[in-house]
């Protein structure tokens, strides 16, 4: 069992886990009209540069020039190392970065001028431990759209192995021209807000954010990540699984002997396309949980890729702390086949689990479990 | 103990499995055209390699060798063994292909090419030819490290049901391989130790 001590979200929501929760409770989404690079129009949640740089300059007081989610993603994990109050450069601290694709952008300019190692992942991750003159060698997660939730439990073996005494998880991605064609040849992004689970969801929208935990062992105070899972479909690289079979897996390993009636809320993928928001209402039904409420924030924040499962899992385990249940935007007419009990309203539980489930490009699936001690 | 029971080693001079050098004669120059002769060499009967990309196809292959070396049962759904791969250079090798099908003057974005700009994909592509869901995970290290192969497989076995792993280091760029996949086994009386020395040995081979 581990710990979050800190943590903070940077989305166009807000630059702190408070106000990008506050934002989900009011409703708000940061979903704008934007283009993708064939001009097509297309919305996404996008992080204003202009913004993110006064921030990230007041903050992290650079002495050199940084990309996009390098500024992002250093603001996130200054601002959640500063509150968590560790040593950064400690030897007993750990760093793992969750992105699918980093600096990818790069590939688009020829003449960057930021050298040819600013592409790899592994430099990326390397200028998060320089930033706090760590010298531990960082762990890069890429594991598609569930690296959020791979990250945390690296996390998780770390502490528990007794690797670090404090590990900081910091997720990112960006809506690159790279990543907005991709998902646009896939005809697989809403050209309005998306809707998830709701009957006439078309897609996802694609968003930007990063997201950091800082971890450390648990106290049996508070919330603690209790252990999580993941599972392959061995199905399809690009459709899941018709059984849900993977997720279905990972969400028992998971479960193991507690009940569906401890669970407050699962805080699903719910990407808002129809194959995946179907697939998902199948394994929770064959894990038990066709009666547990059901939410997915992307209406709010898009789909943030490699930051998912990490922001996700804090606005998650706030409305935990917070004993209630959310509603999850963009949903009004039932749209999935079988039972699925998605939340429509805040209300209010006094139950002490939850489930943050993920699934990804390659088949695969998380699922993570949360637990508020009282 | 955790022994290892069987391994591949695919660099861009050789095909080695379980410590023996495959007796194949490449007709090509280095590069993404060997893959398909280690294919034809192995007498691998499986058409989705050829959607492949090329990262994915020397993952598969050399996954391929292992399991099939310890005729790993491909038809049962199997919980029971995960895969984790760490590498370099991510999918860049696909990254860069993907780039070229959107620039400002010939912009054709394809799926089937973008699916592949995601490394933990050739993790699917094993997962799938062989049934098996138990857990799949990708890590990047600046380079080949033995003792963080350790701790990957480590973590694969502290989750509930895992029995193997089958682990290693899958890098492919600009038709350059370097690929080591290892299959562990938790508690096997075959096979040899899965430590630091004996990775580094057959990574140096």
């Amino acid at each position: 069992m581990i710990k979050p001590l800190a943590y903070n979200i940077v989305s166009p929501l807000g630059f702190s886990a408070p106000d990008n929760y506050a934002a989900v409770r009011r409703g708000e989404s940061g979903v704008i009209p934007w283009q993708d690079p064939a001009g097509t129009p297309i919305v996404l949640s996008r992080l204003d540069r202009e913004k993110l740089q006064d921030a990230f300059e007041r903050q992290c007081k650079p002495s050199m020039e940084y990309t996009v989610p390098e500024q992002a993603m250093l603001l996130s994990a200054s601002l959640a190392v500063a509150e968590a109050g560790i040593d950064p450069a400690s030897a007993r601290t750990g760093f793992v970065l969750s992105s699918t694709k980093g600096n990818i952008e790069l590939l688009a300019i020829p003449d960057h001028g930021f050298g040819r190692e600013r592409i790899h992942l592994w430099h990326t991750a390397g200028l998060l431990t320089a930033c706090f003159n760590n010298q531990n060698l960082p762990l890069t997660v890429t594991n598609a759209c569930i690296s959020g939730a791979a990250a945390q439990i690296a996390a998780l073996k770390m502490l528990e192995n007794g690797l670090y005494d404090h590990v900081v998880v910091t997720g990112v991605d960006m809506a690159s021209d790279f990543i907005v064609a991709g998902f646009q040849s896939f005809k697989s992004l809403d050209p309005e807000r998306c809707r998830p689970f709701d009957a006439r969801r078309k897609g996802l929208n694609i968003g930007e954010a990063a997201a950091t935990i800082v971890f450390g062992k648990a106290d049996g105070k508070g919330i603690s990540l209790i252990r999580g899972n993941v599972r392959n479909d061995a199905n399809h690289i690009s459709g899941p699984s018709r059984t849900g079979e993977g997720l279905f897996r990972a969400i028992s390993r998971t479960l193991e002997e507690l009940s569906p009636d401890d669970i407050a809320f699962i805080s699903a993928h719910g990407t808002a396309t129809p194959f995946n928001d179907q697939m998902e209402a199948i394994a929770f039904a064959r894990a038990g949980l066709d009666h547990t409420p059901v939410f997915s924030l992307k209406a709010h924040f898009g789909h943030t890729m490699g930051a998912a499962g990490i922001l996700e899992s804090i606005i998650a385990f706030m409305a935990l702390e917070e004993g209630i249940v959310l509603p999850s935007m963009g949903y009004e007419v039932d749209g999935i086949e079988g039972a699925l009990h998605v939340s429509t309203a805040t209300v209010q539980s006094s139950k002490k689990y939850i489930v943050k489930t993920l699934s990804g490009f390659g088949g695969c699936n998380a699922a993570l479990l949360y637990q508020k001690h009282s | 103990m955790k022994k290892i029971i069987a391994y591949s080693r695919i660099t861009d001079t050789l095909v080695i499995l379980n410590g023996k050098p495959c007796e194949i004669t490449f007709s090509c120059e280095i590069g993404p055209g060997r893959l398909a002769e280690i294919y034809r060499f192995l007498e691998v009967n499986y058409p989705k390699f050829f959607k492949m990309d090329n990262f994915s196809k020397a993952g598969f292959l050399a996954s391929e060798m292992v399991l099939r070396s310890l005729h790993y049962d491909m038809e049962s759904p199997d919980e029971s063994t995960s895969v984790v791969f760490a590498n370099r250079s991510s999918s860049l090798d696909n990254d860069k292909r993907f780039q070229e099908t959107i620039s400002r003057d010939d912009y054709f974005p394809s799926p089937a090419v973008f699916v592949y700009t995601l490394p933990n994909i050739v993790t699917g592509e094993v997962a799938i030819r062989n049934k098996i869901m138990g857990e799949t995970s990708f890590f990047i290290l600046e380079s080949f490290d033995a003792e963080k192969m350790m701790i990957f497989a480590d973590w694969a076995f502290s989750s509930a049901g895992t029995r193997r792993v089958l682990c290693g280091w899958t890098e492919y760029l600009d038709g350059h391989s370097d690929l080591l996949v290892m299959m562990v086994e938790k508690e096997s009386d075959k096979g040899f130790d899965f430590n630091k020395q004996n990775i580094n040995n057959i990574y140096r081979t």
